[in-house]
C-alpha cells in the first residue's frame, strides 16, 4: 500500500470524507475516487454505476466498486442528476487503479446546489483528515 | 467436536459476565407468550434396541411402498435411484461434503460443484447455474428477491397454480419486507390466467411454474411474450418435476429469466420430505444479483487447471447486509447426488426416462377415462394429472387406503373450488399391472 505522502492528490479537485472527488467539468461535475481509495481497495474488478437520469441526494448510494477482497458502497459528494456513466468501467474496472482521475472517473452529474461544493475538501484538508 | 452441555457453574459465570442474574433475565426481550414456562415432558431416554422397536412401530402407522402403491407426487416424487450412486455417495471423501470455506483447498469438491453447477445450467436452458439452494420453495422466493433487485421493483405476481406450500414460503420471505404479490388465478384448462396482468403494472417479475401443480403444461410462449411485454418484468420458471425437462422444452428456450425449482427427482430419495435440493439458473447478465455460492474455473501460475469459488462478493462474509442472498452454504451432498443421476443417465438416458413417466401417466390418463372417471383439466401433462372422483370420493379415497392403495393427493385442502379432485402421479416404478389395479379398484 501506498505511503500518505505518495498519494496522487491534485490540487484542482474536491474530496469528500467517503473518498470521492468532484472536478467541474463545463456546467457538469465529474466524479470518482481518489487515489487514497483505490490504494486500499486493491485490485478492482467491477464497477456499479446508476443508470442516466436517476436524482440523487447528497450522501446517497450512487454505486459500488468490488475488489478482490472487498466491495465498497459510492456516496455521491454533492446532490445532482447523472448525466452520463463510464461505460469504459465495465470492460476495464482496473482504469480505477491505473488511473482514478482521468480514465476511472465514474459518473458525470448536474448538480442541483452547488453551493455543496464548499463543504467538499481542498487537497490541503483531505490530506489532514487522512493523516489523521 | 463434543456436545457437552454447560455446567450450572459454566451459565452462571457466563451469566454474570453479561450482567444478567438468571437466564429469565438473558431471555427477558423475547414476548413472554413466545417463552415456554413449563418442562418439556421428554420420555427417558431409551436403549438402541428399544429405539429400534419404537421407530419400527412409528413406520407401521405410515404408509409406505412397497407395502402400499402410492400414486402422490405432489413436489416429491418416487424414482428409481441406480445403485451405483449409493456406493459413491458413501465415499468418505463425498460423504462429508459441505460447503467449502477454506474453498481453494478443496478442488475435488469444487470440480463436483462446477460439474453439478454445468448439468443443471444445460438442464434449464440458462447460462449458469448456482453452486445448489435448499430446497425448490426457498429458491423461489429466492429468485424473486432476486427480480426485485435486478428491476428495483418491489412488486411480483404469483401463480396460483405454483405449489401451495412453496407460496406460503414465498409469503414467509417476502411479506414481512413490506413486498407485494399479487396472485394469478388458474382458468379452466388448469392453467395460468394472464388476463389480470394488465392492471397489473410494474411489476419486478412473474412467477410460473411449468408442468404446474396440477401437473398441467403451461403455456410458456405466450406467457412469456405477454409477461415480456414490459421489458423489465422478468419471467421467473419453478418446477416440482426437473424430470419433464426430458421431454418438454427447458425453461430457458422458452425464455424464462430465472428457472428454479426442486431437484429430489434426481437421484434423492423421498425420506419423508427431505432434505431436497434447489436448482437455480440464469442468464449471464443477472449473474451478480444471483444468490449463492458459486464454483468456476480457472487456470493457476502454471497455466494448469483449477477450481475457484467465483463472485464470493455477493456472499454475505464479504458484502454483509448487502449480501444478495443470506444462504452462505450450498446443498454439498444432495447436489453431488443429482450430478452423480444425471450423468450416470446421460442425455438419452434422461430422455428415455422422462418418457416412461410420461407414457405410464398416459396410459393410467386413458384407462380411466375410458372406464368413466373425469380428468379435471383437458391441457397435456408430463407424470402428474387431476382427477374427479364425483360424489361420495372421500369414502372411495378411504376404501382404497385400506386395499393399501394412496389414489393421489386429495386436493380440497390446498383449493377449497377443488372438492373430490386428488391428484394422481405416475412414475417409472409403476407397472402396468399396478395401474390396472388402480382402474379396477377406483371404478369398482
Amino acid at each position: 500500500m501506498k505511503e500518505i505522502e505518495d498519494l496522487k492528490l491534485p490540487d484542482d479537485l474536491r474530496y469528500s470524507k467517503d473518498h470521492e472527488w468532484a472536478a467541474e467539468e463545463g456546467d457538469l461535475f465529474k466524479i470518482g475516487i481518489s487515489d487514497y481509495a483505490q490504494d486500499q481497495l486493491g485490485d478492482v474488478v467491477f464497477v456499479e454505476l446508476p443508470t442516466v437520469g436517476a436524482l440523487l441526494e447528497k450522501g446517497q448510494e450512487f454505486g459500488t466498486v468490488e475488489s478482490v477482497k472487498a466491495v465498497s458502497e459510492l456516496y455521491m459528494p454533492m446532490s445532482g442528476e447523472v448525466m452520463e456513466i463510464n461505460d469504459e468501467l465495465e470492460d476495464r474496472p482496473e482504469l480505477v487503479n491505473e488511473d482514478p482521475y482521468e480514465g476511472g472517473w465514474m459518473i458525470k452529474i448536474k448538480v442541483t446546489d452547488s453551493d455543496q461544493l464548499g463543504a467538499l475538501m481542498d487537497r490541503q484538508a483531505y490530506l489532514a483528515t487522512l493523516k489523521g | 467436536m463434543r456436545y457437552l452441555p454447560h455446567t450450572p457453574e459454566e451459565v452462571s459465570a457466563m451469566l454474570s459476565a453479561v450482567g444478567a442474574d438468571n437466564l429469565d433475565e438473558l431471555f427477558a426481550h423475547i414476548p413472554e407468550v413466545c417463552r415456554r414456562n413449563t418442562p418439556l415432558g421428554l420420555p427417558e431416554p431409551l436403549s438402541e434396541w428399544e429405539l429400534d422397536r419404537h421407530m419400527d412401530g412409528l413406520s407401521g402407522t405410515t404408509a409406505i411402498q412397497p407395502e402400499y402403491m402410492v400414486f402422490m407426487g405432489a413436489g416429491s416424487y418416487d424414482h428409481l435411484i441406480p445403485e451405483v450412486i449409493k456406493q459413491l455417495l458413501q465415499r468418505g471423501e463425498i460423504y462429508t461434503a459441505y460447503t467449502p470455506y477454506q474453498a481453494e483447498v478443496s478442488q475435488g469438491t469444487l470440480q463436483i460443484i462446477y460439474e453439478y453447477q454445468t448439468l443443471v445450467s444445460r438442464l434449464l436452458g440458462l447460462d449458469v447455474a448456482n453452486a445448489s439452494m435448499y430446497d425448490g420453495a426457498s429458491a423461489l422466493a429466492e429468485a424473486l428477491l432476486m427480480a426485485m433487485r435486478v428491476t428495483k421493483r418491489s412488486k411480483v405476481a404469483v401463480s396460483r397454480a405454483i405449489h401451495p406450500l412453496y407460496r406460503r414460503v414465498v409469503q414467509t420471505y417476502l411479506e414481512p419486507a413490506g413486498f407485494e404479490i399479487v396472485e394469478l388465478d388458474y382458468n379452466t384448462q388448469g392453467r395460468t390466467d394472464l388476463s389480470a396482468l394488465d392492471d397489473s403494472e410494474n411489476l419486478a417479475a412473474v412467477a410460473v411454474q411449468s408442468p404446474n401443480f396440477f401437473g398441467c403444461v403451461e403455456d410458456m410462449a405466450a406467457m412469456e411474450k405477454a409477461i415480456h411485454a414490459d421489458a423489465k418484468t422478468m419471467l421467473v420458471a419453478t418446477f416440482t418435476e426437473p424430470l419433464a425437462f426430458g421431454l418438454y422444452q427447458s425453461p430457458g428456450d422458452l425464455g424464462a429469466d430465472i428457472a428454479c425449482g426442486e431437484g429430489q427427482s434426481l437421484g434423492l430419495p423421498r425420506s419423508f420430505g427431505g432434505p431436497g435440493l434447489g436448482l437455480f439458473a440464469c442468464r449471464q447478465a443477472h449473474i451478480r444479483n444471483m444468490p449463492g455460492r458459486l464454483a468456476g474455473q480457472t487456470v493457476d501460475l502454471d497455466g494448469k487447471r483449477g477450481f475457484v469459488l467465483t463472485l464470493a462478493t455477493r456472499e454475505q462474509h464479504i458484502r454483509r447486509g448487502k449480501a444478495t442472498s443470506n444462504i452462505c452454504t450450498n446443498q454439498g451432498l444432495c447436489a453431488t447426488a443429482a450430478a452423480m443421476f444425471m450423468a450416470t443417465l446421460g442425455g438419452t438416458g434422461f430422455r428415455r426416462l422422462a418418457r416412461i413417466n410420461y407414457d405410464n401417466a398416459e396410459y393410467l390418463k386413458g384407462e380411466l377415462k375410458k372406464n368413466g372417471i373425469a380428468i379435471a383439466f383437458e391441457t397435456p401433462t408430463f407424470n402428474e394429472f387431476v382427477i374427479r372422483l364425483g360424489e361420495g370420493s372421500k369414502r372411495i379415497y378411504r376404501q382404497l387406503m385400506a386395499k393399501k392403495i394412496i389414489a393421489g393427493l386429495p386436493l380440497d385442502k390446498y383449493y377449497t373450488e377443488l372438492e373430490d379432485h386428488y391428484l394422481i402421479c405416475v412414475t417409472e416404478t409403476s407397472t402396468k399391472a399396478d395401474l390396472d389395479i388402480l382402474v379396477k379398484e377406483v371404478t369398482a
